[in-house]
């Protein structure tokens, strides 16, 4: 007996997910052999609880869990599940969107390590979940403020640390840099020019 | 005195057999800088709160503002005691996104060196867990193999630790063939002292005394709690990525994955030492079927020209000059790349925008879900196990805070 192929193994989950999840799910993508299944925020409890149990699915690993941050768009977060099913062999990846006040159904009641998963995101994000037991920082300092891997926040940081000889102890002060942080922009000069010679109009066509 | 004492915390309203205690954030058991905050009952645990992050240093951040090049190396800083093994996640990932083949040498030469990863790992982890639970010498015999391994590192790629020394499409540098001779000599010696380990070790009163039924994970908690690695195959899963997913050249190579029966803190230990057994007879097949070529994709616009063509070729040097400076783009897309590192599933989650620059890497620790269910797997142990569980999971520092 040969293993169906994962090409085939993909096709059939998504239809599988397609049909029996119409209202929780708003798109599935396939690209680079992942699926990723675009969900809304409201049923992700249940979309991975079904994702966990479903005979056809059982992705009873919650591999990871993480934010990602899109400043301009009017939802900024997007809350990304990874999951694994090891006894059919097959990974899937959830995503819901949402903001910095809208909060997020938390999923540590279905899966127990989304617990410091959800914590990281957010202390990272600030993404708030909903219902999560113990929503604390987690990486960052005791005391930290902010959410360090926001888009908008400096990669410098706002405070540094040093030991102060008058109090006797390790203060925060505002970050002071004696060089601007160089940040290089590689992008632009190097494509070329675009905007065509005079006299030299038919040079693209000759090579077509 | 003893009824002054009572007196005392009747008074309080205390009981006084509850008590709370800091383990770490200094502790040479805690294997890095982890603070444990344990409750207490008597001897016995009630409650574990690990306080992590001590060791956070931004990774995920610093990499947003590097080029894909530059970024590299922070991998090896992750889990700093198998380092190449993160770079391949990431290479991996890389290469998934934009398409790049990885000439054929170059996947046995990741291979050999994965599995050299897999050594450094497991030698310190076997060993240490047994210093855990008392014993010195283990340590003393495991370290001297862990330094021939690292001259390895350091004569592939320069450096004993921070190798950077995979890249997307390959590896940095060809091996010289009295390396790779070097390494089929180290395999036999190396089996023998992994004997010795063992007649120290695996039978020892003490140490199964420490560590039989002790931690016990089952099936169901290992999914649960986003196991993987060794914390699921010394439960009864036989899940190994190496298997399930093959990358590079794993699906051709032959070796058998040990899985545990009661899933404590002993079949992880034994697990650990046949791991280590047969990532030595994937070495060795590697070195056999090892082809000669290139090790990096030729004629590649992610891999660097070679030092002779720059000599000659004003192309080959401007695009030295930019692949170093500006970097290569990925295409815009997303990929979850993941390898068997020795700790469990190390996974890069990688995000881009078609820039010079990953728009965000999310960088899965297989030790983060382990370390989370410390409270989980201590809760009903005695005080002294905290550290022998501890030693199981095999916990890294550096891949946990990141």
């Amino acid at each position: 007996m040969s293993a169906p192929s994962r090409a085939s193994m993909i096709s059939e989950l998504r239809i599988h997910l397609e049909e029996s999840q119409k209202g929780a799910i708003s798109n599935v993508r396939v690209a680079v052999g992942e699926m990723t299944v675009i969900a809304n925020r409201g049923g992700i409890v249940k979309l991975l609880e079904f994702l966990r149990d479903d005979s056809q699915c059982r992705f009873e690993t919650l591999v990871d869990l993480c934010a990602c941050d899109y400043p301009t768009e009017p939802e900024r977060f997007e809350v990304v599940y990874h999951m694994l099913s090891m006894r059919l062999n097959q990974r899937i990846r959830v995503k819901i969107r949402t903001d910095e006040a809208t909060p997020v159904p938390s999923v540590a009641s279905v899966f127990p390590v989304a617990n410091w998963y959800e914590r990281e995101a957010f202390d990272m994000y600030g993404v708030i979940f909903s219902g999560h037991p113990d929503l604390r920082r987690i990486l960052t300092d005791y005391g930290f403020e902010g959410h360090p891997l926001r888009k908008d926040f400096p990669l410098t940081g706002r405070v540094q640390v040093r030991y102060d000889e008058a109090q006797k102890r390790v203060i925060n002060e505002p970050v002071r840099l004696v060089q601007e942080y160089r940040n290089f922009d590689f992008l632009s000069p190097w494509e070329g020019m675009q905007a065509v010679i005079p006299g030299d109009e038919k040079a693209g066509e000759a090579k077509k | 005195m003893a009824d002054d004492i009572n007196h005392k915390s009747a008074d309080l309203d205390l009981d006084d057999r509850k008590f709370t205690i800091n383990f770490g954030p200094q502790h040479p058991a805690a294997h890095g800088v982890l603070r444990l905050v344990l409750d207490l009952d008597g001897e016995i645990v009630d409650r574990v709160d690990p306080h992590i992050g001590l060791l956070h240093r931004g990774t995920e951040k610093l990499i947003e503002y590097k080029t894909f090049l530059q970024a590299l190396p922070y991998f090896d800083r992750l889990d700093y005691v198998a380092p190449m093994n993160q770079e391949h996640a990431y290479c991996l990932a890389i290469e998934r996104l934009a398409g790049i083949e990885v000439p054929a040498r170059a996947k046995y030469i990741r291979v050999i060196f994965s599995e050299i990863g897999r050594l450094l790992s497991h030698l310190l982890n076997v060993t240490t867990q047994a210093m855990d639970v008392g014993a010195l010498t283990p340590p003393l015999w495991g370290f001297e193999p862990r330094e021939q391994l690292m001259v390895f590192y350091e004569r592939a790629s320069g450096s004993r630790m921070h190798a950077a020394y995979f890249r997307p499409g390959g590896v940095h540098q060809d091996l010289p063939p009295e390396l790779v001779e070097d390494i089929h000599k180290f395999c036999g010696p190396f089996l023998k002292t992994l004997d010795d380990i063992e007649t120290l070790v695996t039978e020892n009163r003490i140490f199964k005394q420490r560590n039989v039924d002790i931690g016990v994970v089952s099936v169901e908690d290992a999914l649960a709690w986003g196991f993987s690695g060794v914390m699921v195959r010394g439960s009864g899963l036989a899940w190994d990525l190496r298997r399930a997913e093959p990358y590079e050249v794993y699906s051709e190579l032959d070796f058998k994955i040990p899985v545990g029966k009661n899933g404590d803190c002993w079949d992880r230990y034994l697990c650990r030492v046949e791991e280590m057994r047969e990532s030595i007879k994937i070495i060795k097949q590697c070195i056999d079927k090892m082809p000669v070529g290139p090790v990096l994709p030729e004629h590649s616009k992610y891999a660097p020209p070679r030092r002779g063509e720059m000599k000659s070729s004003m192309e080959a040097l401007i695009h030295h000059f930019k692949l170093y400076t500006e970097g290569f783009h990925v295409p815009a897309g997303e990929a979850y790349a993941c390898v068997e590192a020795p700790k469990g599933e190390f996974g890069v989650y990688l995000v881009t925008d078609g820039g010079n620059r990953p728009y965000r890497l999310k960088i899965k620790a297989p030790g983060y879900a382990h370390l989370h269910a410390m409270d989980h797997l201590c809760r009903g142990h005695m005080l002294a196990d905290v550290s022998a569980i501890l030693g199981s999971l095999d916990i890294v520092f550096g891949e946990v805070d990141r």
